[in-house]
């Protein structure tokens, strides 16, 4: 083989290397037997991947993420269906405008919202750190939720709605017969990116926690900053397994990659 | 009318400021079969969307077995309507489809089940229970839209280009059910085409429409033989039309004298004509030049250019055959002309 030859294939495992390294050279991280965080790790033990069950902290912003992620996930549909709903069958005026204002937060910064949210919202108006955090993950994915729900419903065929009605149904009947049934898939597709992107939210929860109250990944940062030893590795490689497996099971079952 | 079952009066229907129908009147009897006839855009769906209460009307009535529902929602009409696009839940299996309209009525158990089986059975597929919607061909999916809409035993049954979306095939064996179904159950249907022969073979009466208004109304026999304008003509087959201007054919070239004497209603009438059978080769006072010729099995079919304009005419294969630019006499007998009572 010449030089050029070797070029695509070398590139290929440069990209996977850099992809997929830093993953593995956690995971390998976590079994360590050494004291501190460190590769090639120091032996082989569980007792890492024992310990962060042990650290209240963690245990404390464990519960504090998965309440956001599954209450503003939950909250970000119960607004993103019916927005979603009106966006594509109503021809509204401004629905462009508003499809736009919606989508916004997918492109600006976490660090920009999360200080406005602050300087803005939370400071003036003397918002409590829960409800403030609840209130940016639910912002921060509902443009997910919209854009995975609309996609299902642009799918949809609107005549199935008027068939409904002209068998006896009424409108909002119609929507709950026909319609939610048909975009099931999206519904679920949309709470897995939401929980996932909401989990895994570290600018915006930064800017907004507070004594006592973080999230799991904010909390990481602040153990690592005084304890720096392998139990943030085995954290990080079973929050990994986790969504791995999230994301693999909706794919399996619910064709996720289809929606998004 | 009096004894009209389903009538609109006046009705006018527009999208936004854009109006789609204009004044239209059309009394319909209980149990008979209307087709609307018209191009594509001129409306039809449009009238349909209106008598199912799927678009609210701008002005005019709408009335069914002597109430006026104008206003009355779609959910409370009783009035069933076949998609064009068949418009089946997805999620559901055939048999659920059908049960759908039965379930919000309150139907429940044995009677209910009954009712499904025997809508199913009716379009000949109680096979096909408990398949999805997808999982079914075309015309299997009209036929579940058929039975759906048919169960809930509704006043006026509408059908949108029931048969467009079928091969030659099924379209013909749809035909057929459509037919049966009308007679068996005497249900009111109205159905939308913009084929004629699917017109003609159907409907006890026809509805030409043009531009959202009403061209024609008139049984099978009465569009197809006496058109009352130049549009319906051309749309069913007269494809030789002239204006008449004071019993003279008005051609591209002047005026010119129709052969033969006109016969009495034809004296009044706007303008004449013919279908290309109708049109005589080979003899006639008037001369054309063969442009092009076609084979149509025990047909063929000639395009002439002559000084009344292009001829389209169609005579018996077993006739001499004319060559390519022969200069040939022919004739447009007056007397077999179809007189239109409007030109425009
Ligand atoms: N949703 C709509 N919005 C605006 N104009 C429409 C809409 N649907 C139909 N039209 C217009 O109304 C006219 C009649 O349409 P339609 O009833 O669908 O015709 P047909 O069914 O005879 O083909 C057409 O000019 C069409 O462009
Ligand atoms: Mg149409």
């Amino acid at each position: 083989m010449n030089a050029r030859s070797l070029f695509i294939p070398a590139t290929l495992f440069l990209v996977l290397a850099f992809l997929i390294g830093p993953f593995l050279i956690i995971v390998a991280a976590s079994f360590s037997a050494g004291e501190t965080l460190a590769f090639p790790p120091q032996g082989f033990s569980l007792r890492w991947i024992a310990k962060v069950f042990t650290v209240d902290s963690f245990r404390a912003s464990f519960a504090m993420s998965m309440f956001l992620a599954v209450g503003g996930t939950a909250a970000a549909l119960v607004l993103g269906i019916p927005a979603s709903y009106a966006l594509s069958r109503y021809r509204l005026p401004g629905a462009e405008i508003v499809r736009t204002i919606v989508s916004l937060p997918i492109i600006v910064p976490g660090i920009i919202v999360g200080l406005a949210l602050l300087r803005y919202v939370v400071v003036p108006f003397g918002v409590g750190i829960t409800p403030a955090l609840f209130l940016a993950h639910t912002a921060l994915i509902l443009p997910y939720a919209v854009r995975v729900v609309s996609a299902s419903l642009d799918n949809l065929r609107s005549d199935i709605e008027e068939a409904a009605v002209l068998l006896g149904s009424s409108r909002m009947g119609a929507f709950f017969r026909v319609v939610m049934p048909n975009i099931k898939g999206g519904i679920l597709s949309a709470f897995i990116l939401g929980f996932v992107t909401s989990f895994n939210q570290v600018p915006v929860s930064l800017f907004l926690s507070g004594p006592g109250v973080r999230t799991l990944p904010v909390d990481m940062i602040a153990y690592m900053e005084i304890v720096f030893d392998p139990s943030v590795a085995a954290l990080s490689s079973l929050l990994a397994f986790l969504s791995i497996g999230i994301v693999f099971a909706a794919e399996r079952f619910l064709g996720f990659s289809r929606y998004v | 009318m009096s004894d009209a079952y389903l009538s609109l009066e006046k009705l006018t229907l527009a999208y936004g400021d854009t109006v789609a129908v204009g004044n239209l009147d059309l009394d319909i009897g209980k149990g008979e079969l209307i087709a609307l006839l018209g191009p594509s855009g001129c409306g039809k769906t449009t009238t349909m969307r209106a008598i199912a209460g799927l678009l609210p009307v701008k002005s005019g009535h709408i009335r069914l077995d002597g109430t006026d529902m104008t206003r009355t929602p779609p959910n409370k009409r009783a009035v069933g309507l076949v998609f064009q696009s068949y418009a089946l839940f997805p999620h559901l299996s055939v048999y659920e489809n059908v049960a759908f309209g039965l379930k919000l009525k309150g139907m429940r158990g044995s009677e209910l089940d009954q009712k499904v089986r025997g809508g199913l059975t009716s379009v000949g597929l109680s096979s096909f229970a408990d398949r999805k919607p997808a999982e079914l061909s075309g015309g299997q999916q009209q036929r579940v839209a058929l039975a759906r809409s048919m169960v809930m035993e509704p006043k006026v049954l509408l059908l949108d280009e029931p048969l467009s979306n079928l091969d030659a095939r099924l379209r013909l064996e749809m035909r057929t059910e459509l037919q049966r179904v009308q007679k068996e159950t005497g249900v009111t249907m109205i159905f939308v085409t913009h084929d004629q022969t699917e017109a003609l073979s159907l409907a006890d009466r026809i509805v030409v429409m043009k531009n959202g208004a009403i061209e024609q109304i008139g049984t099978p026999e009465d569009i197809y033989n006496r058109p009352a304008s130049a549009f319906v003509a051309d749309f069913v087959g007269f494809e030789n039309i002239f204006a008449l201007d004071q019993g003279k054919l008005k051609t591209e070239h002047g005026l010119a004298d129709p052969s033969g004497a006109l016969p009495g209603e034809a004296l009044s009438a706007a303008g004449l004509a013919w279908r290309p059978r109708m049109v005589t080769l080979g003899s006639g006072p008037f001369r054309g030049t063969v442009r092009g010729t076609s084979f149509a099995g025990d047909r063929r079919e000639y395009l002439l250019a002559s000084d009344l304009g292009p001829i389209k005419a169609e005579v018996d294969a077993s006739e001499p055959v004319h060559a390519p630019d022969a200069e040939i006499a022919f004739d447009l007998p007056a007397a077999k002309a179809a007189p239109l009572k409007r030109f425009a």
